[in-house]
């Protein structure tokens, strides 16, 4: 309910700054979104739109999560890899999207240049959560582990995955945020397709009420797969 | 008959890195324990206790000395000796069922033990919904479930209330009393040590070594009324002596002399 009231109370504001400031000219009146979000709504472009940005997201979410997990316990488990984590360390403060124009040269405008942009945007949070998830086992495990003569397979899949599984989705839900903002990003510039080139595609028609409920969709859009992450996380760490 | 446990000389010195100097804790530590004997070893805190107890682990190396177990020099941990920790030990992210199963696929094996320790009704539960004294339980079955040789409980008991510590002081000793599993208590509690055990290896100085070693003779299993026998207040005077003997030599030189005039 509270919630519902904010969203009110943003749409209010939003009128009474139309009403009450000169936006009038390039600003569109609520009743004018509302117009158009019915016509997006019954034609099948902003769809496809979504479509290609939740595929990009997928593609590469999923290889973020999957080398970001892998890698992050890897490094923490084998301490002879920890010369990896240098040059990760060395890649991550470069911001994604300073990585669009080295994406287009390598794999051109499309779903590869996107999906590697938004892998680059998720891969760094989650794997930082992991490997520092990893590394603060407590010694006390470890010394169980191996009074019992735990494997090494079983160490990892059933003590050392399961110690780190929080620190993983507290990544992932940074890497989810981070993605979404990478792939808007990247089709800005190097895509034909989804939301991030709607905007961009409709800020050159002028047609700003087609921009801002593109970055309302974003909004949603966003929300919703924190939301599916934070799902997955209650489902899976059932032990707290 | 050799001893089942034989710790010979064990000497350890944690490295001062800054000044390259290093600081003895353990000096010439040398004891044995016989198969089925429950001995403890009783000290104040920080006076190498757990650090015995990493040692005969496998978890630490000795800087000087050796420790055999059943003849076999002992080099790396392992399943014939296990640790039920002072600290919570066992895995949160496992039922009391899978807990146990991780060390051991025998469904058998589990039901016995978890019947043994009370916990036959808890299986499903995850340690987080369990008591701090149904932790220690579990944490013991699972030692129990690999059925090692020797038995290491370091202060198992230190982070429970005293109505629970008593209770599970009870179940203790009748638990030693049906497996007779060999078994070494490191604790820093007079009562506890005297109530469960066969025999005390008391240890203080600095660096800390062995002060005495203390026969306790009740047979197991035991009531808790021995508590208020005399023979029970004998024994902790008796460690009492030696602890504070070396401790506070001079102080107790004093005590004696005043008691000696009333």
């Amino acid at each position: 309910m509270k919630k519902l009231l904010l969203i009110v109370l943003l749409l209010a504001i939003y009128r009474a700054a139309y009403v009450l400031l000169p936006f009038q000219h390039f600003l569109p009146s609520l009743f004018q979104l509302f117009a158009t979000l019915l016509q997006l709504l019954a034609g099948t472009e902003i769809y496809l739109n979504i479509a290609a940005s939740l595929l990009r997201i997928l593609i590469g979410f999923i290889l973020a999560s999957v080398l970001g997990i892998t890698l992050g316990l890897l490094l923490a488990y084998y301490r002879g890899l920890t010369d990896l984590k240098f040059y990760i360390e060395l890649l991550r403060p470069i911001p994604p999207i300073a990585w669009i124009p080295v994406a287009i040269m390598l794999f051109g405008l499309g779903n590869v240049s996107a999906s590697f942009i938004v892998f680059l945007g998720a891969f760094f949070p989650i794997f930082t959560n992991t490997y520092f998830g990893a590394i603060s086992i407590p010694i006390i495990f470890r010394n169980v582990s191996s009074s019992f003569e735990v494997g090494a397979m079983r160490y990892f899949s059933k003590i050392l995955f399961f110690h780190t599984l929080p620190y993983i989705f507290a990544g992932l839900k940074i890497g989810i945020g981070t993605a979404w903002m990478s792939v808007i990003a990247a089709e800005l510039i190097a895509a034909q397709s989804g939301l991030g080139y709607f905007i961009q595609l409709n800020r050159l028609l002028l047609r700003t009420d087609k921009v801002i409920l593109g970055m309302m969709l974003i909004g949603i859009i966003g929300y919703f797969l924190q939301k599916i992450v934070e799902y997955l996380e209650t489902k899976l760490i059932v032990w707290r | 008959m050799s001893p089942m446990v034989d710790v010979q000389h064990i000497s350890y010195a944690y490295t001062k890195k800054a000044a390259s100097r290093s600081n003895l804790v353990l000096s010439n530590i040398t004891f044995h324990i016989q198969a089925g004997e429950f001995v403890s070893i009783l000290g104040h805190s920080g006076c190498g206790k757990t650090t015995l107890v990493n040692i005969l682990a496998g978890y630490l190396s000795a800087g000087a000395g050796t420790i055999l177990i059943n003849n076999k020099k002992i080099r790396a941990p392992g399943r014939d000796r296990i640790v039920v920790n002072q600290e919570n030990d066992v895995f949160p992210w496992m039922t009391v069922w899978d807990n146990m199963r991780l060390v051991n696929a025998n469904k058998e094996t589990i039901h016995t033990c978890a019947k043994l320790v009370g916990l036959s009704d808890v299986l499903n539960y995850y340690p987080n919904s369990l008591s701090g004294g149904m932790k220690k339980r579990l944490s013991l079955a699972r030692a129990l479930v690999v059925n090692p040789d020797f038995l290491i409980l370091d202060e198992p008991f230190a982070s429970l209330d005293y109505m629970m510590r008593d209770e599970l002081h009870g179940e203790l000793d009748l638990l030693f009393s049906v497996t007779q599993k060999t078994t070494l208590l490191v604790t820093h509690d007079i009562n506890e040590a005297i109530y469960l055990s066969d025999r005390i290896i008391i240890l203080g100085g600095q660096p800390t070594s062995i002060l005495a070693q203390l026969h306790i003779n009740f047979s197991h299993p035991r009531s808790k009324m021995i508590e208020n026998s005399k023979r029970f207040s004998q024994y902790r005077k008796r460690i009492k002596e030696s602890y504070f003997m070396s401790r506070f030599p001079k102080m107790l030189k004093k005590e004696k002399k005043m008691l000696s005039f009333l």
